[in-house]
């Protein structure tokens, strides 16, 4: 009894005193985060605010005449050349990321699986060549597949072909080539995790009960790895439609993309508003493409379970 | 069964092997054509030389390009190391309403096409008649930048033992005390390595810089222009490989350090985790 009540004191004290505690816990989490948010609340939604309310204004030579208008958006849907930009550069982000996905997984697969005690130092190895110049990377590309490139002069001297092919440089799979291998390490490591995270015992007790490797694989350790996937995909397909560099350097003409025609508005076209509407319309667009391709890829795991 | 086992366990390490090679094609051909003396870049050489070399210190615009890309990185790299810490800190330690979607806003520049962040902050800068300069390129790298130091520093900061601060705290140290002698020493590798990090980006990072850069360039902005005369490719390769190889012993320290916060803090996720 007399425990009881020499113990109940500090107890409700201390449920007194927990309410404020926690309270204070919230609000100093809060004021901890609040400089890092407050910098992307005004250099990240307050700008992206700023492009959605200048689609909907005009130009009007050298300023910025504000009524509302959906011009903008008429011409960045409806005017071919920006259609067929847009289509193609959701096409080639769609090719880009199925590509990278693909060729990563089993890199992925090897180290989380037999990677052993190096995993770290494979995953290194990996990234290593993403850390050189973005801008070199893709002049390099350039020199591997110009017509007096590397591929070239190598094919020629091992006699396969006579002449060097003009079909490797200046078109649409230039772009897929140097666009897949600048994402490679992006897709590798959230698929890495994803593998990583998964409890090897259910492998083992898949085998116990019967299946062999493939099934194994196919009905355990990819629908698994989804997460990975989805995030791989992410990180690849939405970043892709925004370059306008590797376009410029090896596309040529039929590799050009949106982003250069958004560039084009923001430099010499100086038409900030028409800009806008492209740069909201190819969120939205490719937002929704990769919504949907991360919808398709859940169910087809959902269904494969 | 076990036929599709011995395939996968040869074939999987060929395959890497390949995919290896093909990742590192065309990092290999900076420094090769790098020392070639012919300004075309095909096989064969024409003769080894380092006259390309031996010109990049003679080259003034190249010299201030590289000093606007360090002043730029160094503070690109304190800035969203600090806001890194205070993110970090704040979803490690503390539980508060809207942690997750905060957390959200401030990765998602992660996933979005930089060409939009560009014209974005362009516009709002132009809006508010400020001029472009190397201050608005490092406020363009920090966003950019942010979500990698916040991963490097939530992994460094994640595994770290709650209990050793309460101990502290306990013991009669401050609040400030307790951070600068007990959780400083513990997270300081990942700050370290996020410092690194994030000053690797900004070095190499162009589309942020291209929108947003005044008339000083930074490294990649040169390069870029140079890129247009094919005569003066040997000398941007020349560059690219010196700038490799710094990008590389950089990375290596920020991975040791990395590991070795890990270890201390009994944390084996990667940095990405």
């Amino acid at each position: 009894m007399t425990a009881a009540a020499e113990g109940s004191p500090p107890l409700s004290l201390r449920r007194h005193r927990r309410n404020p505690l926690l309270q204070s816990e919230a609000a100093q989490g809060f004021a901890l985060i609040s400089p890092t948010f407050l910098y992307a609340l005004v250099l990240l939604v307050v700008p992206i605010l700023v492009v959605v309310a200048h689609s909907f204004w005009t130009q009007n030579y050298l300023t910025i005449d504000r009524t509302f208008t959906l011009e903008n958006y008429r011409i960045a849907l409806t005017e071919p050349i920006y259609r067929d930009l847009l289509v193609r550069s959701l096409w080639i982000s769609l090719l880009v990321s199925f590509f990278t996905v693909v060729l990563a997984y089993p890199i992925a697969f090897y180290i989380s699986f037999h990677g052993g005690r190096h995993k770290g130092l494979w995953l290194f190895l990996i990234t290593i060549p993403f850390w050189t110049s973005y801008l070199l990377r893709v002049m390099s590309w350039k020199v591997i597949l110009g017509y007096n490139g590397v591929l070239n002069s190598g094919l020629m001297g091992l006699g396969l072909i006579s002449e060097p092919s003009t079909a490797l440089l200046y078109n649409t799979s230039a772009v897929v080539i140097t666009l897949t291998h600048a994402w490679a390490a992006f897709a590798i490591l959230p698929i890495f995790v994803s593998l990583e995270k998964i409890d090897r015992s259910l492998i083992e007790a898949a085998t116990d009960l019967g299946d062999g490797p493939l099934r194994r694989f196919l009905r355990i350790t990819l629908p698994l790895s989804v997460p990975g996937i989805v995030s791989a995909i992410l990180i690849v397909m939405i970043p892709t439609v925004g370059d306008f560099v590797t376009p410029k350097l090896v596309g040529g003409k039929d590799g050009v993309m949106i982003a250069n025609a958004i560039q084009a508005q923001f430099g010499k076209g100086a038409n900030w508003p028409l800009g806008a509407a492209l740069s909201v319309t190819t969120m939205a667009v490719v937002t929704a493409m990769a919504a949907a391709t991360v919808l398709i890829i859940r169910s087809a795991a959902r269904m494969a379970r | 069964m076990t036929a599709i086992r011995n395939l996968l366990s040869r074939w999987l390490p060929a395959y890497a092997f390949v995919y290896i090679v093909f990742l590192y094609l065309p990092v290999v051909f900076l420094p090769i054509f790098s020392v070639n003396t012919s300004a075309s870049p095909k096989f064969p050489l024409a003769g080894l030389t380092l006259q390309w070399y031996r010109d990049l210190p003679n080259t003034p615009a190249l010299i201030d390009a590289t000093r606007n890309s360090l002043m730029v990185g160094v503070s690109a790299a304190l800035l969203s190391t600090i806001l890194g810490i205070c993110a970090a800190r704040a979803i490690t330690r503390y539980r508060f309403p809207g942690r997750r979607a905060i957390n959200g806003l401030i990765m998602a520049p992660l996933v979005l096409p930089e060409i939009i962040l560009a014209v974005s902050m362009l516009l709002v800068m132009l809006q508010l008649g400020l001029s472009l300069s190397l201050v608005t390129v490092v406020l363009g790298h920090v966003l950019v930048c942010i979500p990698y130091s916040l991963s490097v520093l939530t992994s460094g900061f994640e595994g770290f033992d709650r209990s050793l601060e309460e101990a502290s705290a306990d013991l009669g140290e401050t609040a400030f005390g307790t951070f600068r002698r007990v959780t400083l020493p513990m997270v300081a590798p990942a700050i370290i390595s996020s410092l690194l990090v994030s000053f690797t980006i900004s070095l190499d990072e162009f589309i942020m810089a291209f929108f947003l850069t005044g008339t000083e360039p930074t490294l990649p902005i040169y390069i870029w222009g140079q890129l247009r005369f094919a005569s003066k490719l040997p000398g941007v390769l020349a560059l690219g490989t010196l700038l490799l190889v710094g990008s590389f012993l950089l990375l290596t320290i920020a991975e040791v350090l990395r590991r070795r916060a890990a270890r201390r803090t009994q944390n084996t996720g990667g940095a990405f985790a």
